[in-house]
């Protein structure tokens, strides 16, 4: 068997190859600023050094003499020609750098310099140079002058924080207590491809190429700042190099640069240094926990309290908000929870794969870890004696849950009775060895979708669907979906994806894009059954006449009722059309009548996990074996299993790499990413590859990833539960519980580095 | 990017020449308005930050001596050609029998394609890796004389712990240079006023008040030589990199150890640091230490507190004095362990 292309189990499809994978492995695909664009000229940013003040003055002169250089924009250019920026929605940040002087963050931009080359345009970025009133920043956690908010209220997306019963009470009456704090650090998006604007008008439409996890958003939001008519807007994303919530939110830049081409009269592009997308995109907040779980001997938790602090900007008040998924986790009894964001001068964060359950659950996983060891429990007993099939907060039942199915299956895979219990009881030479396990949960969440599907008589389809392939295989599943429904092959199948002019599908983000597309997709290739049906049963002299719709079938291009059959060209052929299109709007159950609306005016509509008669979460169990050396303590990732259930899984194949890549993400959060700050200047250190570190193949060993199945018909017609965000969520829990186990040192700040183990 | 001028000169007196004709000859070399490039691996990146903002590039790849890009094993030692890439060194076999811990230096460095361009010359004179030498929009006596040192209450986990002064504690990051004094290794060098021979020790210059001043030699002056004398003993050396991920990455902590063992006791013994001193750092308090007596866990450990008295750490590396303890124990057991 190949091992990347695992055999279907039930409610699973067939595990085929990406359609564009040698277009990638090739390099052949073409990422946007890769787009041939005719005469373009090149900008680069000017950025600030200081994070809190006032531009008082920018002198130009030198940078003007540069040859090549053709304009250069700044603070004050934009009056009149641009709207401000706007938080929320498909917006990063309100910070808008060209309207205003005022300074509230490290790098932000100043100005714009266009030139005929690249070279030319950073000789002259290089040259400006700006003049600052500047005031004493507050970098974040512990600075004075920092400003601590209530969440709840704050941010439409968390209106209030989840709880139920009497917690103080609860906690009174446990046998045995956790009360514990917890941090996970700043971290940065640093995809393979750079962040990227390319603008062209022509004839007063503006066409922007740039990476894009929401291009009927970013048209919207793109035509309000330009003050046109969105019709007059196309946003062009046709591959994403790299996209975990970086390029959800349209950041200030995609405007001006557009404004730039319009205002020079020529297409303008702007490759972003990565140093600079450090503080002109978004980033991961760090976050604070402090955790108090209260539990009998027998393992039963009665008592649960979360609470959260989290880094936002002075002017947005971006809320991470985990404790909606950490309050639903376990059978808890009394429940309370609380987050609070802490305002400082930074650049607004925004999100990053599972951005609320990446933090929240490392506390909650670490907290259980601990609690079992209190317990003196096994870790994955502890976690079945708190297993439920009703969430705590509602009393909801779940639509599905095989969180112990998934412990089960990858403990055994893993050899986790072969683990002892005793701390640095696991031993190889020098090394000290340790193994550990966290739960994985991302909500199943779904959105509003159209998509065109289009079926010719020589038996070709074409699907069209305003999504992106942001690397997740979405063209690929949204092929196998219209292949399976008209019963044709895989490759008679293309998907369109990346464009603004395309039907309009949600932001790529929250996990929802399988499920929204493909039900969406479903829905237009039912349509088209429905018309071949009927041309089928009503023909006079057809094999099918005769039948009831309901009785038909479609495969291998023929339409099938038993042994009586009519190919597909023929039913075509007799309806008199060389092809069948249908357009079709899919909007999940509870949506608003407006959903569909909303959604050409780019105005997400997210039905989230939560929502509904039902909670529905996608769940998973993840084990980590380390490797510690006893005497310098650098700590060393051997195996990683994992296993996932997530309702109809559509390909094995892509959904294995989601999976995987995402637990690889989570090694790098349990021992390597974070982004240094400098306290007093409150501006980032370590912006680059060399010590913002990954991990890289050598720290990768073994994976191992099971797909366990799991029929849930309640979540999406598909049937699908999201899993693009699920595989990072668990691992760097299960990394700490692994380090505890080798080393008997719990450590509860991200990431977990050799001075922490020394 | 700022326009520079290039040469591409022909022989090592030309090219000397072209900067010794310069009015800044004088001008300490990372300073100079001339700068020699081999593989550019590391001028050709600081270039790009405008770290190193040179009017004129001597591109010295097409130097006609092949005497630069040898590596001539002889009973006397090996001596290294300047331009010798650091993977032809790292695959050659005299060097992989006779003096692993060149090899194993070379191999945890940078990354293959690196290392396929990178000239050994280039590689002991590379510049630190300082995040606040690397980004021009901070202050540092490094690179910018007199403006300060943000690192020093700045965040400084990567910084160095040894030979620091109150100017400057940027680390110098090499791993192949460590590598070297542990081998007693010498350089020869060119210049329009000849050639001389120093200890490779003696190349690099403590920060001090000039951090600016990296090592003795002069702004029109060359490496043209890389001398390690024969050491019959240096089959059994050793380099262990300590870093925050497996490969590609610099070291957190590095020690290179040559051990001359006789019936369990040492005879002599040569260590260096690397990682956490501001140069290529010679523990010679670690090997007095060691020397006469046995080699066992606690002789080491003994050794390695020797090595770091004098430590001076700031807010976020004291760990590396802890770190750089364990890591001399564990490079020292490892090398004894070796079977040669």
């Amino acid at each position: 068997m190949n091992e990347a292309a695992p055999l279907p189990k039930g409610n699973m499809g067939e595990p085929v190859a990406r359609i564009d994978a040698r277009l990638k492995v090739t390099g052949d695909a073409r990422y946007p600023a890769d787009l041939p664009v005719r005469d373009v000229a090149h900008a680069v940013l000017v950025t600030s050094p200081i994070a809190r003040g006032r531009l008082t003055q920018l002198h130009t002169e030198a940078a003007r003499a540069v040859p090549g250089v053709l304009d250069i924009i700044a603070a004050g250019d934009v009056d009149g020609e641009l709207e401000r920026p706007q938080f929320g929605n498909s917006g990063s940040t309100s910070i808008a750098p060209l309207h205003d002087r005022r300074i509230w963050h490290d790098g932000q931009i100043v100005a714009l310099v266009v030139a005929e080359t690249f070279e030319a345009a950073s000789e002259a970025a290089a040259l400006v140079r700006a003049d600052f009133q500047a005031e004493e920043p507050s970098s974040g956690f512990g600075s004075p002058g920092i400003e601590i908010i209530p969440a709840a209220g704050a941010s439409p997306l968390y209106p209030e924080n989840p709880e139920a019963g009497d917690f103080d009470a609860a906690w009174a009456t446990a046998e045995i207590s956790i009360d514990e704090t917890y941090s996970t650090p700043t971290q940065h998006h640093n995809p393979m491809e750079l962040f990227s604007t390319t603008a062209s008008w022509f004839d007063g439409d503006v066409t922007v190429n740039e990476s894009s996890q929401n291009v009927t958003g970013w048209k919207n939001t793109l035509a309000r700042q330009l003050k046109v008519d969105p019709e007059h807007v196309r946003v062009v994303s046709p591959y994403v190099g790299g996209a975990f919530g970086s390029r959800g939110p349209m950041t200030p830049r995609t405007a001006i640069i557009a404004h730039a081409a319009r205002r020079l009269g020529r297409p303008v592009r702007c490759v972003v240094t990565r140093k600079q997308a450090y503080t002109t995109q978004t980033y991961r907040a760090e976050t604070r926990h402090h955790i108090r779980m209260g539990a009998m001997k027998d393992g039963r938790i009665v008592a649960f309290r979360h609470e959260g602090w989290e880094l936002t900007s002075r002017p947005d008040n971006y809320v991470v908000g985990g404790t909606g998924t950490t309050a639903r986790m376990y059978g808890y009894g009394a429940v309370e929870t609380k987050v609070s964001l802490v305002k400082a001068d930074r650049n607004t964060p925004s999100y990053m794969r599972s951005p609320p359950e990446t933090p929240y659950v490392y506390a909650l996983e670490n907290a259980m870890d601990e609690m079992a060891v209190a317990l003196a429990m096994d870790p994955v007993e502890f976690r079945r004696v708190n297993d439920t099939m009703t969430e705590p907060i509602e009393g909801k039942p779940f639509s599905s849950r095989s969180l112990m199915e998934c412990y089960d299956q990858a403990a055994e895979a893993f050899g986790w009775n072969r683990r002892t219990r005793g701390i640095g009881s696991m031993r190889d030479g020098d090394w000290l060895v340790g193994m550990g396990c966290a739960t994985a949960v991302y909500p199943t969440n779904v959105a509003p979708c159209t998509a065109r599907v289009r079926l010719t008589a020589d038996g070709r389809i074409r699907v069209q669907s305003g999504s992106h392939e942001i690397g997740t295989g979405i063209r690929t599943v949204a092929a196998q979906m219209a292949a399976e429904r008209l019963g044709a092959p895989f490759w008679s199948v293309e998907v369109e994806m990346g464009d603004s002019s395309l039907p309009p599908a949600p932001v790529s983000g929250g996990s929802t894009s399988t499920a929204s597309v493909c039900s969406a997709v479903m829905k237009a290739c039912d349509a088209i059954r429905a018309r071949l049906f009927h041309a089928a049963v009503t023909a006079n002299d057809g094999p099918l006449s005769g039948l009831a719709p309901a009785d038909l079938g479609i495969a291998d291009g023929r339409i099938v009722a038993g042994a009586r059959v009519e190919a597909v060209a023929n039913a075509m052929e007799r309806m008199g059309v060389g092809e069948i299109e249908e357009y079709a709007e899919f909007a999940p159950e509870g949506s608003s009548a407006d959903a569909i609306a909303n959604l050409y005016k780019g105005k997400l509509e997210m039905r989230m996990g939560e929502e509904g008669a039902k909670v529905k979460y996608a769940f998973g169990a993840e084990f980590v074996e380390v490797r510690i050396h006893r005497l310098t303590r650098e700590t060393r990732v051997s195996r990683l299993v994992g296993a996932f259930a997530a309702g109809r899984i559509m390909n094995p194949r892509t959904a294995r790499s989601q999976l995987m890549g995402g637990m690889i993400w989570g090694v790098g959060c349990a021992l390597h990413e974070a982004t240094e700050m400098d306290r007093h200047s409150a501006r980032y250190v370590n912006t680059d590859l060399q010590d913002y570190l990954v991990p890289v193949n050598a720290d990768i060993q073994d994976v191992k990833v099971i797909l366990v199945e799991e029929k849930d018909t309640d979540v999406n017609p598909a049937g699908v539960k999201g899993l693009g965000e699920l595989g990072n969520v668990g691992t760097p829990a299960a990394v700490a519980s692994a380090v505890y186990h080798a080393t008997g040192k719990r450590i509860r700040d991200l990431p977990i580095r050799i001075e922490d183990l020394l | 990017m700022r326009p520079f001028g290039f040469e591409r000169p022909e022989t090592l007196e030309r090219a000397a020449g072209i900067v010794a004709a310069r009015e800044d000859r004088a001008a300490p070399p990372p300073l100079s308005s001339a700068q020699f490039i081999a593989g550019g691996t590391n001028m050709a990146d600081y270039m790009k930050l405008g770290v190193m903002r040179p009017n004129l590039l001597v591109d010295i790849g097409r130097l006609a001596d092949p005497g630069l890009r040898r590596i001539a094993a002889s009973p006397d030692g090996i001596r290294l050609g300047a331009l010798v890439r650091m993977s032809e060194a790292e695959e050659n076999a005299d060097i992989r029998i006779g003096y692993p811990v060149i090899a194993e230096s070379l191999q945890q460095a940078a990354s293959q394609q690196i290392r396929n361009m990178a000239s050994l010359g280039g590689n002991i004179l590379q510049r630190t890796r300082c995040e606040y030498f690397r980004d021009i929009s901070w202050a540092c006596n490094k690179r910018d004389p007199g403006s300060g040192c943000a690192a020093m209450d700045g965040f400084n986990r990567q910084h160095a712990v040894l030979g620091v002064s109150d100017r400057c504690i940027a680390t110098y990051h090499g791993d192949f240079a460590q590598a070297l004094i542990a081998l007693d290794a010498s350089v020869e060098t060119q210049s329009p006023r000849g050639g001389r021979t120093m200890a490779f020790s003696e190349l690099h210059r403590l920060p001090g008040e000039t951090p600016h001043v990296e090592t003795q030699l002069m702004a029109d002056e060359l490496i043209t030589l890389i001398d390690i004398p024969a050491k019959p003993w240096a089959r059994r050396s050793h380099y262990l990199k300590i870093r925050d991920r497996q490969s590609y990455a610099f070291a957190v902590a590095s020690v290179a150890v040559v051990l001359d063992l006789e019936d369990g006791a040492v005879r002599d013994v040569r260590i260096a640091l690397g990682g956490l001193a501001t140069v290529p750092w010679r523990a010679q308090e670690a090997e007095d230490e060691l020397k006469g007596g046995p080699l066992d866990e606690r002789t080491a450990g003994r050794a390695a507190e020797a090595a770091f008295a004098g430590a001076m750490p700031r807010e976020h590396n004291a760990f590396k004095i802890s770190l750089g303890r364990q890591a001399l124990v564990r490079a020292l057991l490892e090398t004894r362990d070796m079977r040669v």
